[in-house]
């Protein structure tokens, strides 16, 4: 995997674990509902790791796919499917529904896990791997290589901004910083289905 | 159209939502003396003189507005179901004698409300099988409507909910009802995904008007229910006391992480006492214990009404409570004996008295400072804090058929408003008066223009 592919997944990685919808703010809300900086923290591991099953499997489908079609038609496949579903999540406002705020680490990571899926995240690195590796071996170790890479930076983003407004701002931040990254997010996602169909 | 930042008028806690910009206008709900000759209306007030601004005549006679409420609030912040870039802007206002439910956009004028969508009562019996709509709450994912009662008019009541964008009913809430079968008010404790419903009675028990042979009997509502709020199932019944007739207003800590609440029982059969209960979670059980009892009041028959004469006395019939959004002070109307009052909650199983006006009245039928001469009915009964805690609106009709039975002159609207200093005491602004009399109708919720103490609700401590 060359710099520039591992900068951009990075990258991504900072900018899902930005995002108070992908899972730091429910850490932050469960610290606070316990008066507990370790819950913070202790939440921070199953949403981390839901959001990278959700990257995980759309890597290892697509490397199924490019083992089972010709490469032009997973390209294109591909390109099709990201951008599709970024148009999709510009146009479709959605009030999802989950457990609550009493949940199990398994739960959380479940909630994590269907968050990435319902906004895309695993599509929007998918472009990065799509032209790289061929063979079982290798599509499988740079899925994993490109989850890790994203999981950690995910990881590291999602944990600094959790404790920051934990500790120090405060969740009445939330009311002039979270912007609506729906169309950032829309955005990322058409971005990516071109450079999937182009390069 | 999606804000690019969250709509101002959400606030991740209770606490910052005191700090918001002081209320400007007052939606008020008005109900049609006659119940079938004029529609009622959505009236809007300055608060800053208490001028009537324009009224809303609904599209056809005999709603019977009651309890409405906000498309979405602060819920919207929640971090299980964000969508905190939507507006608060439509008004849900249920008709709880027509089943009729309307809403009203303010955005683009907040001094003219204006209707964009009518959910016609046969949508409402067949996609929920209930009828009479009564309170309307935002919830996290959808907005939340009790009804009294079933198409019949008989149990159950329930809860049904609407979806945020379309305002479509989605159907019934609850997966499990266990024996709930009265209902009345719901709302919930985010951070406990519970939920807590009360009980009135079903429409065909309440809407002739109060039955003394109902009430002999005990047969109101005296229960509250607890309820998983995620999984939707009934966990618990409390019983209050079947001689606690009528558990109405349920008003739980806004703090999330707190587990106890207020409601309120409007008549003790044993002594004509109005009673507030706390509930609240200890061991994993939810409990409530009387916290506090307004006795009823000494008067001569020639000044009550015919229900009322055989006791010589007035029942206070708490109507309404409102809890400030620090948790602190738990405003009470008692509507009998047209008295305010508040009450420090701060340890919520052993209140302080700390403020009463008195205004209207079965028998006292008290003046307002600013018309000195002229007695008034009705009394202290929908009650609404703004968000700062500093002032407190109410209006003085409760049910059509039951403001006949206990005002029989007929009650004449008008909403006041009080203040509440540091130290929780209460002084009715004498310049603050809106006379409904002109207009003919009654007063009954309000709602403040962007949020008050008894709309929203908060998953951050």
């Amino acid at each position: 995997m060359d710099l520039t592919s591992v900068l951009i997944l990075t990258g991504l990685g900072a900018f899902h674990g930005l995002n108070p919808a992908m899972g730091w703010l429910f850490a932050v809300a469960l610290g606070l509902q316990e008066h507990s900086r370790v819950a913070v923290l202790r939440a921070l591991p199953p949403i981390v790791l839901g959001h990278a099953g959700s990257v995980l499997i759309t890597l290892a489908l697509v490397s199924v796919a490019r083992l089972a079609a010709p490469p032009r038609i997973v390209s294109y496949g591909v390109a099709a499917l990201v951008c599709g579903f970024g148009v999709w999540r510009l146009v479709r406002r959605r009030h999802p529904r989950w457990v609550g705020m009493k949940v199990t680490r398994w739960q959380l990571a479940g909630w994590s896990f269907l968050m990435a899926t319902a906004h895309g995240a695993g599509l929007m690195v998918l472009p990065i791997t799509l032209h790289n590796g061929h063979g079982t071996a290798e599509l499988a170790s740079q899925s994993l290589l490109a989850t890790a890479i994203h999981t950690l930076s995910m990881l590291a983003t999602t944990t600094a901004v959790a404790m920051l407004v934990y500790e120090r701002l405060g969740v009445a931040v939330l009311r002039k910083a979270w912007f609506n990254l729906d169309y950032v997010w829309a955005v990322a996602l058409i971005g990516a289905g071109v450079s999937a169909a182009f390069t | 159209m999606p804000l690019i930042q969250p709509d101002p008028t959400f606030y991740p806690s209770a606490r910052e939502a005191m700090s918001a910009p002081r209320e400007g206008l007052a939606y008020v709900a008005l109900l049609d003396t006659a119940g079938e000759g004029r529609p009622d209306g959505l009236a809007t007030i300055d608060l800053s003189d208490g001028t009537i601004v324009g009224v809303h005549d609904m599209s056809v006679p005999g709603d019977e507005l009651h309890h409405f409420g906000w498309n979405v609030c602060s819920a919207a912040l929640c971090p299980y179901a964000p969508h905190p870039h939507v507006e608060r802007r439509y008004l849900v206002l249920p008709g709880l004698k027509s089943s009729r439910i309307y809403i009203f956009d303010v955005k683009d004028d907040p001094w003219h409300p204006k209707l964009v969508k009518t959910i016609e009562p046969e949508t409402v019996f067949k996609k929920t099988g209930y009828s009479r709509p009564h309170t309307v709450h935002c919830g996290t994912d959808a907005i939340y409507v009790s009804a009294l009662g079933n198409v019949e008019g008989d149990a159950p009541g329930g809860v049904f909910t609407l979806d945020h964008d379309t305002f479509e009913p989605k159907g019934r809430w609850e997966a499990d009802r266990g024996p709930q079968e009265l209902h009345y008010d719901f709302w919930w404790h985010l951070g406990h995904d519970t939920m807590i419903t009360s009980e009135w009675g079903t429409p065909n028990q309440i809407e002739a008007g109060p039955s003394l042979e109902l009430l002999v009997g005990r047969e109101y509502g005296h229960k509250l229910h607890v309820w998983d709020l995620s999984k939707r199932r009934h966990l618990q019944e409390i019983d209050l006391g079947d001689q606690h007739q009528m558990a109405l207003e349920l008003r739980p800590a806004h703090d999330p992480a707190k587990t106890h609440g207020f409601v309120n029982t409007v008549i003790s059969v044993e002594d004509l006492s109005a009673n507030i209960f706390t509930w609240y979670l200890e061991d994993g059980i939810w409990k409530a214990r009387k916290i506090i009892t307004i006795p009823a009041e000494p008067a001569t028959a020639d000044l009550l009404p015919e229900p009322l004469k055989q006791f010589g006395a007035v029942p206070p019939l708490v109507g309404d409570i409102s809890l400030t959004l620090d948790d602190r002070i738990l405003l009470v109307s008692c509507w009998g004996t047209g008295e305010l009052k508040a009450y420090d909650v701060s340890d919520p199983f052993s209140p302080r008295e700390t403020g009463s006006v008195r205004i209207g009245g079965i028998a006292e039928r008290r003046p307002h400072p600013a018309t000195p001469g002229r007695a008034l009915n009705g009394g202290p009964q929908m009650v609404e804090a703004s968000r700062d805690g500093r002032r407190v609106y109410f209006t003085n009709s409760l049910y059509r058929s039951w403001d006949d039975a206990f005002y029989p002159d007929g009650i004449s609207g008008w909403m006041a408003k009080v203040d509440i200093a540091d130290d929780g005491s209460l002084s009715l602004d004498p310049g603050f008066f809106v006379d409904f009399a002109p207009d003919g109708r009654r007063a009954h919720q309000i709602r403040l223009q962007g949020g008050d103490s008894s709309s929203d609700s908060y998953c951050f401590s």
